[in-house]
């Protein structure tokens, strides 16, 4: 099962270094286990906690997408597409998998898989022995779906404001962290349920 | 995209100030007490997740608020990007106190499903999960199984489970056991009706026709995730997500519950049960509820197993077909491991998939699933692994080294499955090579991995081997890329380093002269030789420069102390001998990568010491070939560390203390080298081609002369000439530009306490070369230190001395 889903920014490999990575969306699915913590603030200290695990992943697949740009020579500007009438090759797109050792930053070993498209990360947080062809197919599908839905290839816009739609998406091809085996028709099936709740 | 008015959005977002905040969630509270919920108010929800979210800190929104957001989402009718946002808003809070929705509230399924999503946010302080989960199994009980929105429900079932497997008990495990059996086996096998909102129809009016497979055909046999239509019943949905959630049911619900090891006594069990099974299947019905699902569980990946060989007629479907064959897989190895009686009937299946897969390269990820079946069962099987692993080790990394998901797989199942090679671990230990081949072309990810497994690899006959490899793997990287560039296309996009066009090194590459080389450092197999890849360094000169070879020399360091600790479990003494022989070498001949000879010295030379801490006789041992060494060693700038260490290390172990083989001739013999080298490096003058070499290098020399002398006291003589011969040299004018003010002081300081000590000869052998038992409660650990404390006390009582001695 999934554990978390997050959107952040990817910088170009090349650029100087201004900024920090931000995570744009992140949504957890239910909770690592609290440890008893009778100290009072503990329901703050989880949440914090919780957003620093998200971040320190974000900064590792930022990391990671950015080295594999550089091993394949691709230039950094890459990332940006070409024009807004063009479909965003999602099976070129950088991409890959890595283990998250048990307490670093998660108690339980995870996996992450990730998806570099047009500067934006998209990560999938598993379990150790989730199937991975099954998670790179819904990253693909997710990162296709809101780039479609979000309009992320026209200029100006942002997801930041769209959290309606991305959870609209999630609630349905990701729902509660569980990954699908979804054929092209239920896709279909499903995209039109989701375009009649959010009309473009 | 993310554009500098996004960042300023999320700026803003983060700096909102309390007072702000409150007149903000007053609006939101008004927006949301209106009867008509308009777009202003999904406006404001919309800006109200963003400031939630946007920090890692806790926000406090007022209370009413968060009551209306909580009494919003739980409205009978409420249009559903409202709930969402709703929902978002207080999961994004979440853990936090002032949460206090409750499933009761809830009119819909879809509603019970983002409560749920909130509740089991919070962290399981006050047994959330166990609440949602009986809530849930009511409503799924509650329903017949052909009612509306059951399907918001499961992954709900699902999670629970994950984060709390005691949330359900045994009869209501059972229970859910059989739902799922129906959904699985007996969906409709007719296409559901077009409705707006995918509800099933009752309206029998138009007939939509069978369901088809990914290819076209009518559908032969029940409906699976593999069955197509145009539109979907409801149970049909309800069998794709039972598929989906079934690996982690069977887990959880099996005899052994989540997570057990598979028992050594499973196989016994397996082989009584062979013969006694026939090959048709029982009949279903009677069989209890868990029996029955593993039953029709097993089925329906038969089922897949078939349909994959269709071939789909959307790329989509394509994918989907090959993530079904690895969970059909998983599937049928849960089902076989609690149950043993399914062996025999899975084994020919996947025997055949397997023979239907190897030649395919677009399954090969599937290969990796079947292979660790038929590890875990083979032996109850007689299966033949060998030709199974063959494959596995020996084509498909050297193919298909460039796939990042495929490298990570491979060296996961490497990793997951080292219990499971039991005595035959050398399939693994010898197919190093190969597996260097992943890491070498995907270092960033699969360093960590490698480390943790090069432990299981490192064997004491390919350990010489495997070194070579190591100090070889950016050579590995260049020669892959190159490789790459000489294979017929595999993808629109080029795999190799595009923005390095033509490199000059391909047509040499292909040389001739040279495939011997090539072929030695493209090996699948360790092949139990070594050679010198000299040339081959030279050859891919200006591949040195690619970041990806740059990033493998980067990862080399750590692979190397992570090679050196497992290795010193295993080394017998003649092993270590070569092990140093190995270091000494290949100092000199390493791939020149920018920093990659400077960051490899330090970790060979203080390998080196510690080895030679590990056995130092092998300082007596190897004493020619370290004579060899010292005499050979043209430029000492460039290989500083190294020339540092063998001297202290001489130094230090060179006596009788370790090696009772050690003689007095050998000692001589060593003083003559070392003091040659010492008159190399203070004499040439240093130019551009041939910096001065480091003081730490001249002083160590001094000091091992020194030591040296205090064991055969015949050269105490010759070694004082040499101290003051050297302090002079410190002492003199032009002395100080070549190694620097501190330097050319730390030269004379060192001579002069040396000298000081030789004084007193026997307090000198006392203190350059302690015995044993001395040695151990030493208070300094760090033995750099140690030394020069005690010179320095030394040379001081001798200086008190002397001013109190008349002349």
């Amino acid at each position: 099962m999934v554990h978390a889903f997050l959107i952040h920014t990817l910088r170009a490999p090349h650029a100087e270094d201004t900024g920090l990575c931000r995570v744009l969306y992140s949504c957890v699915f239910g909770a690592e286990k609290s440890p008893d913590d009778p100290r009072p603030h503990g329901a703050e200290r989880d949440r914090l906690l919780r957003k620093e695990q998200i971040l320190a992943v974000a900064r590792q697949v930022e990391s990671m997408c950015r080295l594999q740009l550089q091993a394949s020579g691709r230039p950094p500007m890459d990332l940006q597409p070409q024009s807004s009438d063009e479909p965003v090759p999602l099976h070129e797109a950088p991409r890959g998998a890595f283990r998250l050792a048990a307490g670093d930053p998660f108690q339980e070993p995870r996996t992450v898989v990730w998806l570099g498209v047009l500067s934006l990360g998209f990560a999938l947080v598993l379990d150790a022995h989730d199937n991975l062809l099954l998670a790179e197919g819904t990253l693909r599908l997710l990162a296709r779906l809101l780039v479609d839905h979000l309009r992320l290839l026209a200029p100006g816009t942002n997801l930041l404001l769209r959290a309606d739609r991305i959870e609209g998406i999630l609630t349905r091809f990701l729902p509660h962290g569980q990954l699908l085996f979804l054929n092209d028709q239920f896709v279909q099936g499903l995209e039109k349920e989701f375009s009649a709740a959010w009309p473009r | 995209m993310f554009t500098a008015g996004a960042e300023s959005l999320l700026q803003q977002a983060r700096e909102i100030q309390a007072e702000e905040l409150r007149k903000f969630c007053s609006r939101v509270s008004k927006l949301l007490r209106e009867e008509d919920l308009g777009p202003d108010a999904i406006d404001c929800l919309r800006r109200l997740f963003l400031i939630v979210s946007a920090t890692k800190y806790n926000r406090r929104l007022d209370k009413t608020c968060v009551d209306l957001l909580q009494a919003t989402l739980c409205l009978p009718a409420c249009p559903e990007p409202l709930q969402v946002l709703c929902a978002a808003i207080l999961r994004e809070m979440s853990p936090s106190d002032s949460v206090t929705l409750s499933c009761d509230h809830t009119h819909n399924t879809r509603q019970l499903s983002l409560v749920a999503s909130i509740l089991l946010a919070q962290g399981d302080r006050r047994e959330e999960v166990r609440t949602v989960a009986q809530h849930v199994l009511r409503a799924l009980e509650s329903r017949q199984p052909e009612g509306p929105s059951l399907r918001h429900l499961l992954p709900v079932m699902s999670k629970v489970m994950g984060l709390s497997p005691g949330a359900l008990q045994e009869d209501q495990t059972t229970l859910l056991s059989k739902r799922l059996t129906d959904w699985l086996r007996y969906a409709s096998v007719q296409q559901g009706l077009p409705h707006s909102g995918g509800f099933f129809s009752t309206s029998r009016a138009r007939q939509p026709g069978p369901i088809t497979e990914v290819d076209g055909a009518v559908a032969t046999d029940f409906f699976t995730v593999l069955s197509t239509g145009h539109h979907f019943t409801e149970d049909q949905w309800l069998n794709v997500q039972a598929f989906s959630m079934l690996r982690a049911w069977l887990l959880h619900s099996g005899p052994e519950g989540p997570g057990a090891p598979d028992a050594d006594d499973k196989s016994e069990l397996e082989g009584s049960t062979l013969s006694v099974i026939s090959a048709t299947s029982t009949t279903g019905r009677l069989l209890p509820p868990r029996e029955r699902l593993r039953e029709v569980a097993f089925e329906y990946c038969q089922r897949l197993i078939e349909q994959s060989t269709r071939r789909a007629l959307r790329k989509g479907d394509s994918d989907l077909q090959k993530a079904c064959l690895v969970e059909a897989v998983l599937v049928l190895d849960v089902l076989c491991r609690q149950d043993p009686s399914f062996l025999y009937r899975t084994l020919s299946c996947l025997k055949a998939l397997h023979g239907r897969l190897s030649g395919d390269p677009a399954c090969v990820r599937v290969l990796l699933p079947l292979a660790r079946f038929f590890l875990t069962h083979g032996e109850a099987a007689a299966v033949d692994s060998e030709a199974v692993y063959q494959h596995l080790f020996t084509r498909v990394p050297a193919e298909l080294f460039h796939s990042p998901m495929l490298a990570f797989e491979f060296v996961q199942f490497c990793r997951d499955n080292l219990h499971l090679f039991g005595g035959n671990l050398s399939i693994l230990t010898l197919s190093f090579p190969n597996l260097f081949k992943f890491l070498a072309w995907n270092s960033p990810a699969l360093t960590a991995e490698f480390v943790a497994l090069l432990p299981a690899l490192v064997d004491a006959s390919t350990a010489v081997e495997m070194l070579h490899a190591l100090l070889d793997l950016p050579c590995l990287t260049a020669a892959l890329d190159l490789q790459l560039r000489s294979w017929p296309a595999a993808s629109e996009r080029p795999l190799w380093d595009t923005s390095l066009r033509n490199p000059s090194c391909l047509e040499a590459f292909r040389d001739p002269q040279l495939q011997g080389l090539v072929q030695h450092l493209l090996r699948s197999k360790a092949s139990g030789t070594t050679q010198r890849l000299a040339p081959l360094h030279q050859l891919l000169q200006p591949m040195a420069s690619c970041a990806r070879v740059a990033q493998c020399a980067e990862a080399v360091p750590t692979l190397l102390h992570a090679f050196f600790s497992a290795v010193t479990q295993v080394a017998s003494g003649a092993l270590t001998n070569q092990l140093v022989l190995l270091l000494l070498e290949r100092s000199d001949s390493l791939y020149r990568v920018p920093q990659f000879e400077a960051r490899v010295h330090r970790v060979l030379s203080a390998q080196f010491l510690a080895l030679c801490k590990l056995k130092p006789s092998l300082v007596v041992e190897l004493a020619r070939d370290l004579l060899e060494f010292l005499g050979s060693v043209n430029d000492v700038h460039g290989r500083a560390s190294m020339v540092t260490s063998v001297v202290w290390a001489i130094g230090e172990y060179l006596s009788v203390t370790y090696d009772r083989r050690c003689t007095v001739e050998q000692i001589n013999k060593f003083f003559e080298a070392l003091e040659a080298l010492l008159f190399e490096v203070t004499q040439s003058r240093p130019s551009a081609a041939l910096p001065q070499c480091p003081p730490q290098v001249v002083t160590v020399l001094m000091t091992t002369l020194t030591k040296l002398a205090s064991r055969s006291q015949d050269l105490i003589p010759r070694v004082s000439l040499l101290l003051s011969k050297m302090r002079t040299l410190a002492q003199s004018p032009g002395a100080s530009s070549p190694h620097g003010e501190e330097g050319t002081e730390a030269i004379r300081t060192r001579a002069t306490e040396l000298l000081n000590l030789l004084k007193m000869p026997s307090v000198a052998q006392f203190v350059l070369t302690p015995s044993p038992e001395v040695c151990s409660p030493r208070y300094h650990r760090d033995v750099n230190t140690a030394l020069p404390l005690a010179l320095r006390t030394v040379s001081r009582l001798v200086e008190k001395e002397a001013g109190l001695l008349p002349g």
